[in-house]
């Protein structure tokens, strides 16, 4: 069997096209992904909430409201379409293994807020097939919002009900655009990313920040004397879910 | 090119049904060119049902497309004769079948144009990066045995030794294809009703039922409407597969009842009674599962008597019961249930929209024709063979 010319060039050009393009995958593939300033392995956040307090504070959505308009969150009134990055839960729905027959007044059938738990072992980022969502370093479960192929595995595969999509344009149901953050298109998935543009800047997560009766407590795990350490050590703390194995980063005082 | 030009010549019967095929599948991009523009909110889904019709019917076809190796393995691997003349038949629908699989999962994408991504950035932790690149491998395999085989039978000729090893490595493949979309769901934590171990053999059940079934009715079909005949023999064996197939999905769904209800565990009953009684008020989906298990059991009695079995008429009513009890199984409820109750115990209703039923339609049409395409072609280039 003999070569013709023309075959060899044409097996030759389509190998050097398969060479190349498998290059400019594995580059692609590499490229880093984007680090805060304060990320290495002395960070983890997390928050520390106290639903009694929460609740001394009557019909309060301060933190609810300061989240979603520093995130240009739309209000979306049909429940079926909502975003919602922090919101309010009855307690036995956010916490269904507790479910007790005689539960306490404090805390039977009020609400408690809830939120993305930023999990340690996030089940989200395992199942996102274009690495549109991430774990950081400092442990914030991350969204790129232009990555996002909208296929919602992540939605599926949350346990906690925690990631919102754009079933339609979400800008005109915005009260007011906040510049400062980016709004998103249709056809993506997002939750709360615990101000990870805030804490760039030394700052506070807002829902924190708004929040009068101090009901939020946000801190660095891996400090021994934060606040949250603080009070992890000296009250007892529940996560939603535990037994999933996601080890969530958000505690919830009881 | 390809033998497509034997699809352009038919009689006015075969014009009707691709005309019509075609004004299903313009409907259809209407109504997608609308979801493009609007966003998903177009469909019955929700925050809480946030996958319905479109990956039900993907994963229906997976089936579908993965079934073509009940023809394939008899015939290459335990040289079983009598299917030689639908074996080509069996794995252009899976060529179908598996087009349908990647436009459901397209039609459900928010960003669709940034499908790519998935190539771009390839994620090895994700099922659905390996089911894109097992249903895309398979896609592939069976374009080319179809084609080497189909050609080799226009020359007259043997088809070519080097297909063998393909053929053979299309048998793990199909199994494969069915196994990684059973993994999409029953890896996930927090949803007990997908959170079995028994999902991928269930699916490989109802799949060698479902695609077999729909295999026999399409035989039966081109012996009414056609000059070609599969023969008794082909179609009774096909028979034989769907039975041992269907008795061994109906099986694993009573193994699933039972974990669920006996162990008692309220995450693993509730999607069960939601599906079957209705939870909160909720029973939307009751109706279609009871008579999804209606359909199994008479179809399975039937199927289990060989005096029926034998008559094809009888056989050929079976073979739709079994198509649609499955096609309700795991085309409706099994995604649906999955959702419903929420992680937050939400009971949500769900019904598709219209545009998402007219986008599902389209794909089924589409289809359709390409099986109508592909099993007019082979017949013509049999009737040139046999002409000449």
């Amino acid at each position: 069997m003999s070569i013709s010319r023309r075959s060899f060039l044409g097996a030759a050009g389509l190998s050097a096209l398969a060479l190349a393009g498998k290059a400019a995958l594995n580059a692609r593939a590499q490229e880093p992904k984007p680090e805060p300033a304060s990320a290495d392995s002395g960070t983890r956040w997390a928050l520390v909430i106290d639903p009694r307090k929460c609740l001394e504070a009557g019909d309060c959505t301060k933190c609810l409201d300061a989240c979603h308009r520093a995130h240009n969150v739309p209000a979306i009134n049909d429940r079926a379409h909502e975003v919602k990055w922090i919101w309010k839960e009855r307690f036995e729905d956010a916490f269904p293994s507790l479910q007790t027959d005689y539960p306490p007044d404090a805390l039977h059938d009020k609400p408690v807020m809830v939120l993305c738990n930023h999990c340690d072992n996030p089940p989200c980022v395992r199942v996102c097939p274009t690495q549109a969502t991430w774990k950081r370093h400092d442990g914030i479960v991350m969204m790129d919002w232009h990555r996002c192929i909208g296929c919602r595995y992540c939605v599926a595969a949350c346990p906690y009900g925690s990631r919102s999509f754009n079933w339609s344009d979400p800008r005109p149901s915005i009260a007011r655009v906040n510049p400062e953050f980016p709004t998103r298109t249709k056809g993506v998935v997002e939750k709360c990313t615990l101000c990870e543009e805030r804490l760039a800047k030394g700052e506070r997560p807002a829902c924190v920040e708004a929040c009068p009766a101090k009901a939020l407590v946000f801190g660095n795990l891996v400090d021994p004397d934060s606040e949250v350490r603080l009070l992890l050590r000296s009250r007892f703390t529940i996560r939603r879910k535990a037994e999933l194995g996601t080890r969530p980063a958000i505690y919830y005082i009881v | 090119m390809f033998m497509f030009e034997k699809a352009v010549v038919g009689g006015r019967r075969y014009w009707v049904w691709v005309l019509c095929l075609l004004t299903v599948m313009g409907a259809a991009l209407l109504a997608y060119l609308r979801q493009l523009n609007v966003g998903l909110a177009i469909t019955g889904l929700s925050r809480d049902v946030s996958w319905g019709l479109y990956i039900a019917q993907f994963t229906f076809m997976v089936g579908v497309a993965a079934s073509a190796v009940m023809v394939v393995l008899p015939y290459y691997l335990h040289d079983f004769k009598a299917f030689g003349r639908i074996t080509i038949l069996g794995e252009f629908l899976a060529i179908a079948a598996v087009t349908m699989c990647m436009l459901f999962i397209f039609v459900d994408m928010g960003q669709p144009m940034r499908v790519l991504n998935v190539m771009l950035y390839p994620t090895p932790s994700s099922m659905m990066f390996w089911d894109m690149m097992s249903l895309g491998g398979y896609l592939m395999l069976n374009a080319v045995i179809a084609l080497v085989t189909l050609s080799a039978e226009r020359k007259r000729m043997a088809p070519p030794r080097w297909i063998r090893p393909v053929i053979v490595l299309s048998i793990p493949w199909a199994v494969s294809i069915h196994t990684v979309t059973a993994f999409l769901y029953n890896g996930l934590p927090g949803r007990s009703f997908w959170l079995t171990a028994i999902l991928a053999p269930r699916f490989l059940a109802s799949a060698f039922a479902a695609g077999p079934a729909l295999l026999i009715l399409l035989c039966l079909v081109m012996r009414r409407l056609t000059r070609f005949d599969a023969g008794r023999a082909p179609v009774q064996k096909l028979a034989v597969i769907v039975t041992y197939a269907m008795l061994l999905n109906v099986f694993f769904i009573l193994l699933e009842l039972f974990t669920a209800l006996y162990s008692g565990i309220p995450e693993h009953v509730e999607h069960f009674e939601y599906l079957f009684l209705g939870l909160h008020g909720q029973a939307s989906l009751a109706p279609w599962m009871w008579t999804s298990s209606v359909l199994a059991v008479v179809s399975l009695v039937l199927l289990l008597v060989p005096s029926m079995r034998r008559r094809e008429p009888v056989l050929a009513a079976t073979c739709a019961m079994v198509f649609a009890s499955l096609w309700i199984d795991k085309g409706l409820g099994l995604i649906v249930g999955g959702f419903v109750p929420s992680p937050v115990g939400a009971v949500t209703r769900y019904v598709p929209s219209l545009p998402e039923v007219l986008i599902v339609l389209g794909i089924w049409a589409l289809g359709f024709l390409m099986v109508t395409v592909f099993y007019k072609i082979t017949l013509s280039v049999r009737e040139e063979v046999a002409a000449s």
